[in-house]
């Protein structure tokens, strides 16, 4: 099997989709004649052509809504948000109209789209430009939220999300498109809504997802040298969430951390420990730790902000004290 | 406007009872006599009956959840009427609940002010001074039957956990002998075991514990004694088959349903057999109603099935409604009229085939009858030995309420409607 970066993996994904299906087109800053900011669409525009990868204005709500009025006529918008911190500029369009108009208008119409998006922090863009609020998109039923962590999966479920008929947004992230994994060659579509046990153990369960996957894989690999076997269950999709693998691993180890990139306080975290808590309340053998961000907006300073962003370090700490 | 259903008491000593099974589900409509939930006691599992009508708006508690008496469990009200459950329970539970008002005085002497009731239903913890120990190390210990106190915890604060409860059970499992080393196996023993049964441990059922409880209170504080008489049953066994050869099968008359009838005729004779006493408000109580208990045999123990006003019933009467309580009492299925309010106990044993047996007095009760299995045996009758038929029967006595010669002269009394047995077709 190619091993081949996220980078290359996600543009595979379009590039697959948009010849596949005509209605498939891309819209974005900088998308087109520029290649994207994260070169994820270069050779896109001399391929496909202006008609279906358009470059828009900086203005983030005019993007979104020009892909929910696409979308609603029978095309298959992507959109590209830069970062996920000027998706709040375009908050009503996504959580208010893409969102909602399926369930509003008694399914008349469908709102096939997906926001392509980068997040979280860890590259010195200070503290506007550096968020990870992917909980609180989670928090909207009727837009579905994807977060992949390897190159294989952000293929397959990008995929899956361009087919989908519902509002996608697509999490990706900037420290990640460098990251190399195995990718099947051809289709292999990977169902959005699925955990998947990214690493097997016996000891302890991490729960993570994206970046904080390949955090939390090194972090294993050095407790597998003292003799503990983490297993690392990958949320990659935080709506709908599947629980099924988190509470099977649970039900095995008695003992779970969470690692998520945001914010602890009402993260995504929160709400994977609550439902550990209420469906495997009888396995608990001690109590669940949460490793996230610390509560500051975050610093630019590089030390600094390491330092408040969740590392491996964090991670061998809270799996020493569920132990 | 809503009502609120509490967990009803069932029995003088219910505290709490185990909300075992929801029958009806929320949004579900209830009429009036329908069964809500399935309920266990100390004494039996016993269902729930609905007194209002409409639909259950709300299941308070959740099933297995161990609950007082009188704390709500449910609401039932109109399709789509808005429960609240403060203002309710907030006037339900003031006026239910004097006995926390008299609590309520200080050592001065004045009165606290009762706190706000609360909805709270308290899962009383099943071991008052277990240690602090995981959700999953306490699911272990009730599945293993495990006291928690007994375990040992080394986690934070002294937590028990799944390592602790494994240790536990490895210490357990491991022999004394295995233990010490110096230990060398005896030559020569031929192996005698070809597998060895598991020993079991498992919690305390509540009815066992129940039973338990009650015979260790009576035995101890009740001084018991104990008085044996021998009836000749011929007339009653050979009027049994003449009745019974006139009955359907289902119908037919047991030995036990003529004593029993008998009992209770003769406790006509005898209040003080028919009696309790009150050592707190130093009384005597003659019961008005004379209520025979008969002891049957269930799973994991015995109830006490109650005969309410016997002397007041026909032996058929009191047959027909004793092959149905003990019906009921099999299927775990008894109401609460059923085990409440025996004033006298019979228990038999006369299938098992026993000589005599003495019994222990069911609180607060004054005596009870302990019947044996009717024989025949050599008799001496005018100097000749003749084959007889006889029956022993002992009587135990609450001393506290009545002497020897009381107890002597009701087992003469009873003998002449067990010996004589048209008397209990005639009297009324």
């Amino acid at each position: 099997m190619p091993r081949i970066t996220m980078r290359e993996a996600i543009s595979q994904a379009l590039w697959e989709e948009m010849e596949r299906d005509p209605s498939v087109f891309i819209l974005g800053e900088e998308v087109g004649v520029w290649g994207g900011s994260y070169a994820v669409t270069k050779g896109f525009y001399d391929h496909f052509g202006p008609e279906r990868v358009k470059d828009t204005p900086i203005a983030e709500a005019a993007i979104i809504g020009a892909a929910i009025g696409a979308a609603l006529t029978g095309l298959r918008p992507i959109a590209e948000i830069m970062t996920i911190n000027f998706a709040f500029s375009a908050f009503d369009h996504i959580v208010n109209e893409a969102a909602k108009f399926h369930y509003m208008f008694a399914g008349q119409m469908m709102v096939p789209m997906v926001i392509r998006t980068v997040s979280g922090g860890g590259r010195q863009l200070a503290a506007t430009h550096s968020q990870t609020p992917d909980a609180i998109f989670a928090h909207f039923p009727g837009l579905k939220v994807v977060a992949p962590g390897t190159p294989e999966d952000a293929k397959g479920l990008l995929k899956s999300a361009i087919r989908s008929d519902d509002p996608v947004l697509f999490i990706e992230s900037a420290t990640l498109y460098q990251v190399r994994g195995e990718v099947p060659e051809g289709e292999n579509l990977i169902p959005i809504g699925k955990s998947k046990i990214q690493r097997p153990g016996k000891d302890v369960t991490i729960v993570t997802y994206s970046k904080m996957l390949d955090t939390s894989i090194k972090a294993a690999d050095l407790l597998a040298q003292q003799g503990i076997e983490a297993e690392v269950v990958d949320l990659r999709t935080l709506r709908p969430l599947d629980m099924g693998p988190v509470l099977e691993s649970f039900k095995k180890t008695n003992r779970a951390v969470v690692v998520e990139e945001g914010w602890r306080s009402y993260g995504v975290g929160a709400e994977v420990v609550a439902r550990i808590y209420e469906e495997a309340f009888d396995y608990v053998d001690a109590p669940i730790q949460r490793v996230a961000q610390k509560e500051v907006p975050l610093p630019y300073n590089r030390t600094m902000e390491q330092l408040a962003l969740p590392q491996v370090e964090d991670i061998l700490k809270a799996v020493r004290e569920v132990l | 406007m809503a009502e609120i259903v509490n967990m009803p008491k069932l029995g003088f000593d219910m505290a709490e009872g185990t909300l075992l099974r929801w029958v009806i589900h929320e949004g579900d409509q209830v009429s009036k006599g329908d069964v809500l939930a399935e309920i266990e006691t100390d004494k039996a599992t016993v269902e729930v009956e609905s007194t209002y009508e409409g639909v259950l708006l709300r299941q308070l508690v959740s099933q297995g959840t161990v609950v007082p008496i009188n704390d709500p469990i449910a609401v039932i009200g109109q399709p789509g009427e808005e429960v609240t459950l403060g203002a309710n329970v907030a006037s339900e539970g003031a006026l239910k609940k004097p006995i926390a008002t008299e609590q309520a005085i200080d050592a001065a002497g004045g009165y606290i002010p009762s706190p706000e009731p609360v909805l709270e239903i308290q899962v009383l913890p099943v071991l008052a001074e277990a240690p602090h120990a995981s959700p999953l190390a306490r699911s272990m210990a009730t599945e293993m039957g495990i006291d928690l106190r007994l375990v040992r915890g080394t986690g934070p604060g002294g937590r028990v956990t799944k390592k602790d409860i494994e240790l536990y059970i490895t210490n357990a499992l491991v022999p004394e002998a295995a233990k010490s080393p110096s230990q060398t196996p005896i030559a020569g023993v031929a192996p005698v075991k070809t597998f060895i049964r598991e020993t079991r441990i498992i919690p305390l059922p509540k009815l066992r514990a129940a039973i338990g409880r009650r015979m260790a209170d009576s035995t101890q504080q009740v001084p018991h004694f104990y008085v044996t008489h021998e009836y000749d049953v011929r007339a009653l066994t050979d009027r049994r088959k003449e009745i019974n050869l006139l009955l359907e099968e289902d119908d037919k008359l047991s030995v036990n349903d003529f004593i029993v009838r008998a009992a209770a005729l003769t406790l006509l004779e005898f209040p003080n057999l028919n009696a309790s006493i009150d050592l707190i408000a130093n009384t005597l109580i003659y019961h008005g109603e004379i209520n025979i208990g008969v002891a049957i045999a269930v799973e994991n123990g015995l109830l006490t099935a109650v005969n309410h006003n016997t002397d007041q019933k026909t032996i058929y009467q009191i047959s027909s409604e004793l092959k149905k309580l003990v019906l009921r009492a099999r299927d775990g299925k008894v109401r609460p009229e059923d085990i409440e309010g025996s004033t006298f106990t019979v228990s038999n044993l006369g299938m098992f085939d026993v000589d005599q047996f003495t019994a222990i007095i069911n609180p607060p009760e004054a005596a009870i009858l302990a019947i044996g299995s009717a024989k025949q045996v050599p008799v001496v009758v005018n100097g000749e030995i003749r084959i007889g038929n006889r029956m022993k029967a002992t009587l135990s006595v609450d001393h506290r309420i009545s002497d020897g010669a009381e107890g002597a002269r009701f087992l003469q009394a009873l003998a002449k409607f067990i010996e004589e047995p048209l008397r209990l077709l005639i009297s009324f």
